[in-house]
């Protein structure tokens, strides 16, 4: 130990010398370093730069230049004389893409204060970007004015995430009126981003269609995305456009519709809960498909609030089913005429009378006309202008269901129709055969009796029924079209007979011109004649409630076809007013909207006066109810959940119980007739209750 | 003889070094130009300014007297020692850390003047101490609290960087005047050990964080990770011949941070490519080797280290910054000699020139001086 010590103490010998010479050599060590440092250095940076060059040149690329893409414009939806139904307007909007935001609620904070959000618009926000996925953008605000999308612009660099953009937002001229008619457009879910991987889909701004032709028509009315390529700042300010790739706009798409008549007919229901069908008779092409009340297509594409959720789920008139396609109704008596063609191709002289005195029995039950007093002798024409039920009771039992039935599928009635929407219901045209499938029972005499008069298990909806009064006026198999100059040649025959239609068509324009069961709904033109057919459809026994008064709920349905002019027809129409009390609430509806159609002021006049009363067209009332409601509830509303309104709007068919008894009935509006004072005015409500749109 | 003393002082001068890095900083100037959006201000022309000033300074340097840079050594240092104990308590008293003293005209950053301090003082040092004691604890000690005093203040501030470039120049002064190697070998054996401990003691916060960016720079690629990935593809995308004069997109869109400063080369690489890179590392190789070659060439142990030192003090800026801007070190503030915008590290890297000029008179006047 010691000894090592000591060698290790003594060993160096240094001098001037040796120090001298260790410099020389740590001066070469070091040098040797400094330069393998020098070759290490040229060698990494040669290898950045050749070997790794295109890799690098690529991320000074992506870094340098951004793209975005420019949603298309979507292509327009018009009616039949080239108006628009849904066009775009360009606007300033705004986005946030939730993934990108730093401070998501500062961020949110700001563009509130920014933007004057409500504490509703903050929710609802709120609410949306929970719901988004990360890359989706969410739209915050869309139509503001320049002030405030500028405000928003120059804050950019300090809130990322937040998009802003000047676009176009799809518009709908008239609103609810076409709510489900045309249906409205909505940022892309994440399911139908996985179905549809198209980058456009999470371009913020785009839409795609949500329900009704705008869904159905999504590829064609797509277009093809244009795209910007910008030069950017690391913070994201754009330094110079390079260049820019114009969007395709989507295809446009002429429908049959007429968006004058659709427009009326939808404001003409008023504060009914209501679907009306024009249709022209010679080619089928629909003029209006009206299902009210609606939503409004353009307050619904920016997705849907808590409080307009509530306020539309609240409602019992079921704002979002569109009744014209999925409404189930018994069809009451608008069945008679279609009943008494098959009775005459069953080789039934129409002259043939039979005693009405109020009822008839059947088998060990009574079944009443609706007009207890009786209506004496009831031939056919009789039997339809005043609805009598007996003449039907008593020819059904001879003639048998199933020509009844086979004439009814003839007409329309039962068939779903290739039309381009989201979904039909098509109800029930039964018979013995369907009875003993359905239910496992045997047809009964009485189930025919209830079939005659359109009761019993009867549904249909208010499209087949214009179907039918179609069918009925022109004698063709007239298929219903919405689509504009596609196949013109004419439809084929019906085969029935034309001296069985002349009759039939001359019975029902004794409805309203003679003397028949709806004498106020003739058209207010001397040279005009309108042919039609009352039906009041029973929803509850009578032990519950008589159809007129009493609960909403109870009410009678009031139905009515008809077709105009009565000789050479032109136009079917037909009205469904759920629970409107009977056919009084539904045939002014047809008359007046068929007076639009023939005299477009004298429409409007009548229709100015009405909506004096109820509080303004659809639009201004749907914004009243609205104000209420956000006064009301504020931010208290629940939240929306995602397919909520997927089930809503197909809500299942009334339930079919199964009938055993007699079905009584429902009184034809005659009798109301005869109440002077109830009719003075023809076109008031029928139920004055009914006329605030909520009964309760 | 009068007549001829002018032609003379000039011919004398280290031209085959100084043309090169005139032309460093002509491209240095060119590149802060390019910075600066295409505009002589702020940074082109007062760097060009710094230059020609430090230049007249470093050339006075290099006129004074051996005895007097022996006389002075251990003055500046305590001088400069005192200043660093100054900023510490300006500091303090203000609140938060703080690196240079307001002198009313310029901001002087101490801690910078000590690298070439603490090359002058050791290699003073070791020239008084006799030859024996070289190899004993009295060549080590004394040293070691000449760089360790400094070195703890620095690193207080804190700055690593600079602390690190004062140990680096003592540490290469203390090897080259002759201490056993052992010492050497086994003091890195120990910094290995205490390296790791240090690392997650003595560091702090986001210097812990810029190591450990540095071996992942993709982890965070847009926090601290960011200088380095955006420094890569600047260089990277540069390729052969750059991208041109006045088009780097990296710098002028301002994806590259301190684009005239720290990450200079990164900025000259865009648009002038591997030719400019290789050109500097040419340029720093000829002023760096003349250096060593003036060390070797010194008659006397103490122009001999103080050559040494000053050129191993410019050595460490080089290395270290050109190492982090192509990825090869964590990111640390240390700019680039003679390219960098900056006054200070001008000043530092102009002392140490002007010190191995001084030295490289002193070779040419062997014994006249003496």
């Amino acid at each position: 130990m010691k000894i090592d010590f000591r060698r290790w103490i003594r060993q160096p010998h240094v001098s001037a010398g040796t120090l001298r010479n260790s410099f020389d050599r740590r001066s070469v060590v070091i040098g040797a370093i400094q330069g393998g440092i020098g070759v290490l250095l040229a060698s990494r940076m040669t290898y950045l730069s050749v070997f790794e060059n295109e890799k690098y040149k690529l991320e000074a690329e992506s870094n340098r230049v951004n793209l975005s893409l420019v949603p298309p414009r979507r292509g327009w939806l018009l009616d039949r004389h080239g108006q628009p139904l849904a066009s775009n307007r360009a606007d300033f909007r705004v986005d946030v893409i939730p993934e990108q935001m730093k401070d998501a609620d500062r961020t949110i904070a700001e563009l509130g204060k920014l933007l004057s959000l409500s504490p509703i618009d903050l929710q609802d926000l709120q609410d949306k970007i929970d719901k988004a996925h990360g890359f989706a953008p969410v739209e915050v605000a869309t139509g503001l004015d320049l002030e405030r999308f500028s405000a928003v612009s120059v804050r950019l660099p300090d809130m990322p995430g937040v998009v802003t953009q000047r676009g176009f937002s799809r518009f709908y001229p008239t609103g609810p009126s076409v709510g489900h008619l045309i249906g409205y457009v909505g940022a892309a879910s994440a399911e139908e981003y996985e179905k549809d991987h198209d980058p456009v889909l999470i371009t913020p701004g785009y839409k795609v269609g949500k329900d009704a032709l705008e869904k159905i028509f999504e590829k064609e009315l797509r277009g093809k995305p244009g795209a910007r390529r910008v030069e950017v700042t690391a913070s994201g300010r754009i330094v110079r456009n390079l260049d820019t790739r114009e969007d395709v706009p989507g295809q446009t798409i002429k429908l049959t519709v007429d968006a004058g008549i659709q427009d009326y007919a939808a404001r003409r229901i008023g504060p009914e809960s209501a679907a009306v069908v024009v249709m022209d008779c010679r080619n089928g092409d629909v003029l209006a498909m009206a299902s009210m009340p609606s939503y409004d297509p353009n307050s619904f594409s920016d997705g849907i609030g808590r409080l307009e959720w509530k306020m539309l789920s609240d409602d019992d008139h079921v704002p979002l089913r569109n009744k014209v396609l999925r409404g189930l109704y018994p069809p009451g008596s608008t069945v008679k005429p279609m009943v008494a063609l098959s009775f005459m191709e069953a080789g039934l002289d129409p002259d043939e009378s039979v005693f009405c005195g109020g009822g008839l029995r059947v088998g060990n039950r009574v079944f009443h006309c609706w007009q207890r007093r009786g209506h004496g002798s009831v031939n056919m024409a009789k039997g339809i202008y005043q609805s009598c039920d007996v003449y039907f009771y008593h020819f059904a039992q001879r003639i048998g269901m199933d020509p009844i039935a086979a004439m009814a599928g003839r007409l329309g009635l039962g068939h779903e129709f290739e039309l381009p929407v989201v979904g039909q219901s098509y109800g029930t045209v039964p018979n013995p055969a369907w009875k003993l499938k359905k239910y496992g029972k045997e047809w009964q005499t009485f189930d025919t009796v209830n079939a005659t008069i359109g009761q019993g298990y009867f549904l249909v909806n208010p499209l087949q029924q214009a179907v039918q009064a179609s069918r009925l006026a022109s004698g063709r198999i007239i298929m219903p079209r919405l689509i504009h100059g596609r196949d013109d040649k004419p439809a084929p025959s019906l085969g029935v007979p034309a001296e069985h239609l002349a009759y039939i068509h001359q019975a029902m324009s004794d409805v309203a011109n003679g003397p028949g069961s709806a004498p106020h709904a003739r058209l207010p033109f001397p040279d005009i004649k309108l042919a039609g057919k009352t039906g009041t459809a029973q929803v509850v026994g009578l032990n519950i409630g008589n159809g007129k008064g009493g609960q909403w709920k109870h009410r009678d349905h009031g139905h009515f076809i008809c077709f105009a002019p009565a000789e050479n027809p032109i136009y079917a129409c037909s009205v469904v007013v759920e629970h409107g009390g009977g056919s009084g609430a539904a045939y002014p509806i047809a008359r007046d909207v068929l007076t639009y159609v023939f005299d477009k002021q004298k429409g409007m006049d009548i229709l100015t006066e009405l909506e004096k009363n109820w509080g303004g067209t659809p639009q201004e009332r749907l914004d009243a109810r609205y104000r209420a409601y956000s006064a009301q509830y504020g931010v208290g509303a629940p939240a929306v959940s995602p397919d909520a309104v997927q089930q809503a709007e197909t809500v299942p068919e009334p339930r079919q119980p199964i009938v055993s008894d007699a079905q009584s009935p429902a009184p034809e509006p005659d009798a109301a007739a005869n109440a002077p004072a109830g009719t003075a005015s023809p076109v008031a409500p029928v139920t004055p209750g009914n006329s605030g749109g909520n009964p309760q | 003889m009068s007549r001829s003393i002018v032609p003379e002082a000039i011919s004398r001068q280290p031209w085959q070094m100084l043309i090169p890095l005139c032309g460093l900083v002509c491209l240095g100037a060119a590149v802060l130009y390019s910075a600066a959006g295409g505009g002589l201000q702020p940074y082109a022309l007062s760097h060009v300014v710094r230059f020609c000033v430090f230049l007249v300074m470093a050339i006075m340097i290099s006129h004074t007297t051996r005895n007097l840079f022996r006389l002075a050594a251990y003055p500046v240092y305590g001088g400069i020692v005192v200043l660093l104990v100054l900023v510490e308590l300006i500091g303090a008293v203000g609140g938060g850390s703080q690196r240079w003293l307001n002198l009313g005209v310029m901001t002087l950053q101490p801690s910078e003047l000590m690298k070439p301090a603490i090359v002058l003082v050791l290699a003073r040092f070791y020239e008084t101490l006799p030859h024996a004691m070289t190899a004993s604890w009295r060549g080590l000690v004394p040293a070691g609290v000449l760089i360790g005093v400094p070195a703890l203040f620095v690193m207080i501030q804190p700055d690593l960087g600079t602390a690190l470039a004062i140990c680096f120049g003592g540490v290469v002064t203390m090897f080259l005047a002759g201490l056993p190697l052992w010492w050497f070998v086994s003091a890195a054996g120990a910094l290995m050990v205490i390296a790791p401990l240090a690392f997650f003691t003595l560091l702090h916060d986001y210097q812990r964080n810029r190591v450990l960016v540095f071996l992942d720079p993709e982890s965070d690629p847009l926090g601290t990770g960011y200088h380095i990935t955006q420094s890569k593809i600047a260089i990277g995308s540069g390729g052969i011949f750059g991208k041109g004069f006045g088009n780097g997109t990296q710098s002028h869109l301002q994806y590259l941070p301190e684009p005239h400063t720290d990450f200079v080369f990164a900025t000259m690489s865009e648009e002038w490519g591997l030719m400019g890179g290789l050109f500097v590392l040419a340029v720093f190789a000829i002023v760096l080797g003349w250096g060593m070659g003036v060390a070797r060439r010194a008659p006397d142990r103490f122009s001999s280290l103080l050559a040494a030192g000053a050129t191993a003090t410019m050595f460490f800026y080089v290395m270290i910054n050109l190492m982090m801007v192509m990825g090869l070190a964590p990111v640390v503030g240390i700019p680039l000699p003679f390219m960098s915008h900056g006054g200070t590290s001008m000043l530092t890297n102009m002392i140490c020139l002007g010190t191995i000029m001084a030295v490289n008179r002193w070779n040419q006047g062997r014994g006249s001086l003496r």
